[in-house]
């Protein structure tokens, strides 16, 4: 096989078996380019976008999916009949640079099948990152995935290269890990988590003193979970999640929707549908918390253990907390409009500016941009309409009949022909 | 009604709103040297971009807008959208009476098409550095051709610069016909007159890399293999990447 069709295939494989890892951020970092050589790291950019929509920023693959582990829900697990295959460090090097060069990526995110040992394999990662960044000058944004039993050296030396590291988590409770993920434990995960969450702290420390200090994991550390392969409710997720960003000063948790890979009777069956409105919802409520001031038990709790599929989590929150409505928006603080449906941060900033000139009315906040057809049923406002005593499930049947919701193909029984 | 006609360079628009004050020109109206074609009811006043009026007017807007406010203002210029010279004339004027800052009256038409203008400007501009795909020529040029909707080369410049400081490339504008040329030092602005030969695609072929070809294919591959087609979702993948910008992706031909 000549030489170019053996890294076609390398790069099929290893691609096809590394987009399972929905991370794809590449912003976070600042990492400058100093040295005259190549690339820098700063807001994030997706350079395309897959037929699936989901976003390619970075190069995603697995330097090898040769792995010792037989995680169930895992496309590379020791058990599957699937076609092998491992780069060579200076194959990854060579990839990622002429890549780069031509801007299709922002950088590499490099994972891997575990082979040997967890040392063994983390060694590897490290002498990608490192090679690329001495001897290719490499500025640009590098993610290497932590293997879970790694050494604490290998760690330190990990993020002395990379911009962001990440460990898995891989299921949202140790009860489910342990039935998918026999050869892990968690304590594994939480191990190095904790190291890097002190480690990058300390660095941030010396930066203070020593500006010469080198970066350690500019852009953090981040998760995943996969999501719809157990029974675990959304309150159990979101509280493990706000665990993560509260504990361990984590930069994204990712919610990757279980796609059915294996007969495995432990998992849902092959065909059964990804969870992608479910994930979607987490997504919005996971924003709800890093941004929107909203607390996780505010979302979920034990009297509202699952999202709401057909409305955002927001709305949710507004429907069963309509004491709180309506807001007067020319008098109330932006943290309390920020939270009325309808209304995003961006419309939340404009409005603060906007009412210093004059009494927004509702004219004005139609222009602004808001979803006034959403939020109107939560504002105090200069028309009749909205001054009606609505009980929460009407105004949900209104809010629904008005927008099509870009998941209603998903929620019809039929099948699609087409 | 006057028409105020200047060259289509900022400088020149600054200039422009200098004289509608200097020569207290009755009902101007801004206009583009090539968008006019005089007018038939009204006297014509034609602006020679100056250095030192264009500078009085951006000091003056300095001590009174913020410096976020200027860029918008300069974004939305860059957008050329039609008698776009008249809505930012008016946000001055406005600016100038007022004696309150102003930039976030978004209940004014004018303040708030420029906060969105300028936003759909900055969209293109992030469109750019996103959907660039650059072809590395024999010569050791990485270069490629675009079509953005609004004229954004002047602000896309510097990040091609600072990510790309050890390589030549050429970002050329095929709309406006103009470039960046990169030498491996500075940006240089280039006009060329290579059409003919850049729009046949077997005379690009042959003045690539040897490598161009195989990297081209690999990208390719990798763009299929990612996607999961369990997930396909082509409203939204269309809705990301519109097929307006096509053309000059890669992995989309």
């Amino acid at each position: 096989m000549p030489m170019s069709d053996r890294i076609t295939e390398k790069l099929s494989i290893l691609a096809d078996a590394a987009k399972y890892d929905v991370s794809c951020a590449s912003s976070g970092s600042d990492r400058k380019n100093n040295n005259n050589g190549l690339g820098n790291a700063s807001n994030g950019i997706c350079h395309a976008y897959t037929e699936d929509g989901r976003c390619v920023s970075l190069l995603k693959i697995l330097l090898t999916n040769h792995c010792i582990f037989d995680c169930a829900y895992c496309v590379s697990r020791k058990s599957n009949d699937i076609k092998r295959a491992a780069f060579t460090v200076q194959e990854v090097v060579d990839l990622t640079i002429n890549f780069y060069r031509r801007n299709y990526i922002e950088g590499l995110f490099l994972s891997s099948g575990i082979f040997k040992n967890a040392d063994y394999t983390m060694e590897r990662l490290v002498s990608v990152a490192k090679k690329l960044r001495t001897e290719h000058k490499f500025n640009g944004y590098i993610h290497l995935k932590t293997i879970p039993g790694a050494s604490d050296e290998l760690v330190k030396e990990a993020g002395l290269w990379a911009d962001r590291l990440s460990i898995n988590v891989e299921m949202p409770t140790e009860k489910s890990l342990a039935l998918l993920a026999p050869d892990k434990n968690r304590a594994d995960m939480l191990k190095p988590m904790q190291f890097l969450k002190d480690a990058i702290i300390q660095n941030k420390e010396e930066k203070k003193l020593f500006a010469s200090t080198p970066m350690f994991a500019p852009a953090g550390q981040s998760t995943q979970m996969v999501i719809g392969a157990t029974p675990e409710t959304d309150l159990e997720i979101l509280w493990l999640a706000n665990g993560f960003y509260k504990k361990f000063n984590m930069r994204r948790v990712y919610y990757s929707g279980y796609v059915p890979i294996s007969n495995d009777n432990r998992l849902p069956a092959i065909g059964t549908p990804v969870p992608m409105i479910r994930e979607n919802r987490l997504y919005q409520a996971d924003w709800l918390m890093r941004f929107y001031g909203f607390k996780v038990q505010e979302i979920v709790n034990h009297e509202n253990p699952l999202l709401d599929t057909d409305i955002d989590p927001k709305l949710s929150w507004a429907l069963r907390n309509l004491q709180l409505f309506p807001v007067d928006i020319n008098k109330a603080g932006y943290e309390v409009i920020v939270r009325i449906p309808g209304i995003g941060i961006q419309s939340a900033q404009k409005i603060c500016a906007a009412r210093k000139f004059r009494r927004l009315n509702s004219t004005h906040l139609q222009k602004l941009g808001i979803a006034y057809n959403r939020a109107k049923y939560f504002i105090s406002s200069d028309t009749e309409f909205e001054k009606k005593d609505w009980h929460p499930n009407q105004i949900k049947s209104f809010i629904l009949k008005e927008g099509n919701s870009k998941y209603e193909a998903n929620f019809s029984p039929q099948l699609k022909l087409f | 009604m006057t028409v105020v006609v200047y060259d289509g360079s900022f400088e020149g628009l600054l200039t422009a709103v200098f004289e509608v004050y200097e020569y207290k020109l009755p009902q101007p109206f801004i206009a583009r040297e090539a968008a006019t074609t005089g007018s038939l009811f009204g006297e014509t006043h034609t602006v020679i971009t100056n250095a030192e009026k264009s500078n009085r007017v951006y000091q003056k807007l300095k001590a009174i807008i913020s410096a976020k406010t200027i860029k918008q203002l300069y974004d939305t210029y860059l957008s050329e959208i039609k008698e776009i010279e008249n809505v930012l004339l008016r946000f001055i004027q406005y600016a100038l009476q007022s004696n309150f800052t102003i930039e976030n009256d978004y209940t004014k038409a004018d303040v708030l098409l420029i906060q969105q203008t300028s936003k759909k400007v900055n969209r293109e501009k992030h469109r750019m550095k996103a959907f660039v795909r650059f072809q590395l020529t024999k010569d050791q040029l990485y270069y490629c051709i675009i079509q953005p909707d609004y004229n954004v080369l002047p602000l896309i410049g510097k990040h091609f610069k600072e990510r790309y400081a050890d390589q030549r490339w050429l970002l050329y504008d095929g709309l406006r016909k103009y470039g960046l040329y990169y030498n491996g030092e500075t940006v240089e602005e280039v006009q060329m007159h290579f059409e003919a030969d850049l729009n046949n695609e077997q005379n690009l072929a042959t003045l690539h890399d040897e490598k161009e070809e195989l990297y081209q294919q690999l990208w390719k591959q990798y763009f299929s293999s990612v996607n999961i087609q369990a997930r396909k979702n082509m409203k939204l993948h269309i809705r990301q990447m519109p097929k307006r910008y096509w053309r000059y992706l890669v992995e989309k031909q």
